[in-house]
């Protein structure tokens, strides 16, 4: 089987992000950037389906600027096999990335295709949704277990109200929770071996695909700030605050 | 003139509390308020509908398939019915988070998630970056918004309402390829996490899954609802529906209680609509102490016995 990972670049999930003066974006020159670290789980778990005894071709796939490929290579150095790299400057917006997916699935034949829930920069947690609708397949969003049997997969969910369980048929795809694995990793071999990993850039007009955002940011602000500190000295003085509060 | 669709949540029984936060979010937007019920039999959740305020009418979509709210069964009968409305609206609960992204690329539709303020019909606020940047986006009219409503921002609309209750039909076709399997779901006596008035939360410095018993001790007396942070879930001392934060529950209670949570930036971006955060942490220097309005230093083993004769005292 072909299973394709999604490998998203992102401000370091450790970074405090800071919003600019100007209000036009966030602060990211000089930050450290990293692999979204959904999209590091979406590959352990694929890696770990094949580890299992399923026959499989691992490709991660990444859209961004060419700085993009340092994720690839780290991806390949956990083991894929290969990379794609939909190169483009434009900001992706979900619906954008699930139809550059879709067509990357299609021109591979992918039987699963597994990404993060979300990427920790818009926090947006559409992607794989829409993929799946664009696809016409199944989706099995937020997995924090995966059984493989077949041509189906169990998934375990992690839902509001505890953990659901559902079936789908494969191709299907598969959105990651943070419980669903602990990510390797990387050893120094591997990512000397993953240099010479076949790595293909592409142009999104290739894949006939318009990237120009929808959704237009006029503005970013930081979040108003709570201004707490007040510390009491004892069990009474706290009793005492909560109804000074109103909230006893 | 606007219409707006909110997708009703619910587990098959009662209408979901985050269901009448979405409508408070579409009063913000303005216009006529439908409700769509995707249900197996819908009689009482339509009914609970009907009351919120600001709801025009109240849509039954009844059919077998409906049992379980699969993404997969509801997301082509929620497309049939956007036609014709200016905006869908869902709750962004996992519920809404699954469905609504999937409906929205069906529609060609470049979805709006975390709704957090609403400055006119297609104009509105939301978080990125775990809460560390709110950014203002303008969304094309047509063919039509879909937007999913963060519930910690919104109250939920009044129940004094009487909208009309209509049976709609849908010829949508339903695929098979996705099947529900199970539900595990905790049972408990407790008041829902996402909508209690009070919550108190344990983190890692309670020590272990025995020693969460005070925790839930210390929420009966209060009448609260139990959380906790990822560390304590990761740590195996609760089960994951009970994680606050980024990538569990985002909540607003009135009261929020953190026990031997340390205050890592992922847990406070779920509490920061709380009206008042009260910390209780051996350590003196924990970041939690920077957010909380109430803040006690001390043993949480002999801190919440205190507190609980105190409370018998009022």
């Amino acid at each position: 089987m072909k299973i394709l990972v999604g490998i998203k670049r992102v401000i370091d999930f450790s970074v405090r992000v800071q919003v600019k003066k100007d209000g036009t974006g966030v602060v990211s020159d000089g930050v450290k950037m990293g692999i979204n670290p959904f999209d590091e789980i979406a590959l352990e778990e694929a890696l770990r389906i094949r580890e299992r005894g399923t026959q499989a071709e691992i490709v991660a796939m990444s859209i961004g600027p060419a700085d993009c490929q340092q994720q690839l290579r780290t991806a390949l150095a956990m083991g894929a096999d290969r990379a794609l790299l939909v190169q483009s400057t434009d900001t992706i917006q979900p619906l954008m990335a699930a139809r550059i997916f879709h067509e990357l699935v299609k021109r591979e034949n992918a039987d699963l295709v597994i990404l993060g829930k979300q990427a920790i920069d818009d926090d947006s947690n559409q992607t794989g949704q829409m993929l799946a609708a664009l696809w016409d397949r199944p989706q099995a969003t937020f997995a924090s277990k995966v059984e493989f049997k077949d041509k189906t997969l169990t998934v375990t969910r992690e839902v509001d109200a505890g953990l659901e369980v559902i079936a789908v048929d494969l191709p299907a795809v598969l959105t990651t929770d943070l419980r669903l694995n602990t990510p390797r990793f990387v050893k120094m071999p591997d990512i000397m071996k993953a240099r010479s990993k076949p790595l293909q850039v592409l142009k999104p007009e290739e894949l006939g695909v318009i990237t120009a955002p929808k959704l237009e940011a006029t503005n970013y602000a930081p979040p108003p700030q709570r201004v707490g500190g007040k510390k009491v000295e004892d069990v009474p003085a706290l009793i005492r605050a909560l109804k000074q509060r109103g909230v006893l | 003139m606007n219409r707006i669709l909110v997708i009703a949540e619910h587990d098959g029984k009662k209408l979901n509390p985050a269901t009448a936060k979405a409508v408070s979010c579409a009063s913000a937007v303005g216009g006529e308020i439908d409700v769509a019920v995707f249900a197996a039999n819908a009689s009482a959740m339509a009914a609970a509908a009907a009351k919120l305020k600001g709801v025009k009418r109240v849509l039954k979509i009844e059919r077998a398939e409906n049992v379980h709210q699969l993404a997969a069964v509801l997301t082509p009968q929620i497309v049939k019915l956007a036609a014709g409305y200016t905006h869908v609206l869902a709750p962004s609960t996992t519920f809404g988070k699954d469905v609504l992204p999937r409906a929205a690329a069906f529609l060609g539709v470049q979805q709006v998630s975390d709704v957090m303020k609403v400055i006119d019909a297609t104009t509105f606020e939301r978080p990125m970056y775990a809460g560390n940047a709110i950014v203002t986006v303008k969304v094309p009219p047509s063919p039509c918004i879909v937007a999913t409503v963060r519930t910690a921002s919104w109250q939920a609309c009044s129940e004094d309402g009487n909208a009309e209750i209509t049976a709609v039909s849908t010829d949508a076709v339903i695929p098979s390829h996705t099947r529900f399997v199970e539900l595990k779901a905790d049972v408990s006596d407790r008041p829902d996490l996402q909508s209690a008035p009070r919550v108190v939360s344990g983190g890692r410095g309670v020590g272990s899954k025995e020693n969460f018993a005070v925790i839930y001790k210390f929420a009966d007396k209060l009448g609260a609802a139990v959380g906790a942070s990822r560390a304590a879930v990761d740590a195996g001392f609760v089960p994951n529906d009970l994680q606050v934060g980024q990538t569990g529950k985002i909540i607003a209670p009135e009261l929020y209680v953190a026990v031997g949570i340390s205050g890592a930036i992922q847990h406070l971006t779920g509490i920061k609509d709380a009206r008042t955060i009260v910390a209780i942490n051996k350590d003196p220097d924990a970041p939690i102490f920077q957010v909380a309005d109430i803040g006690l230093v001390g043993d949480l083993f002999k801190i919440l016995p205190e507190l609980e004769k105190e409370l018998d005292k009022i």
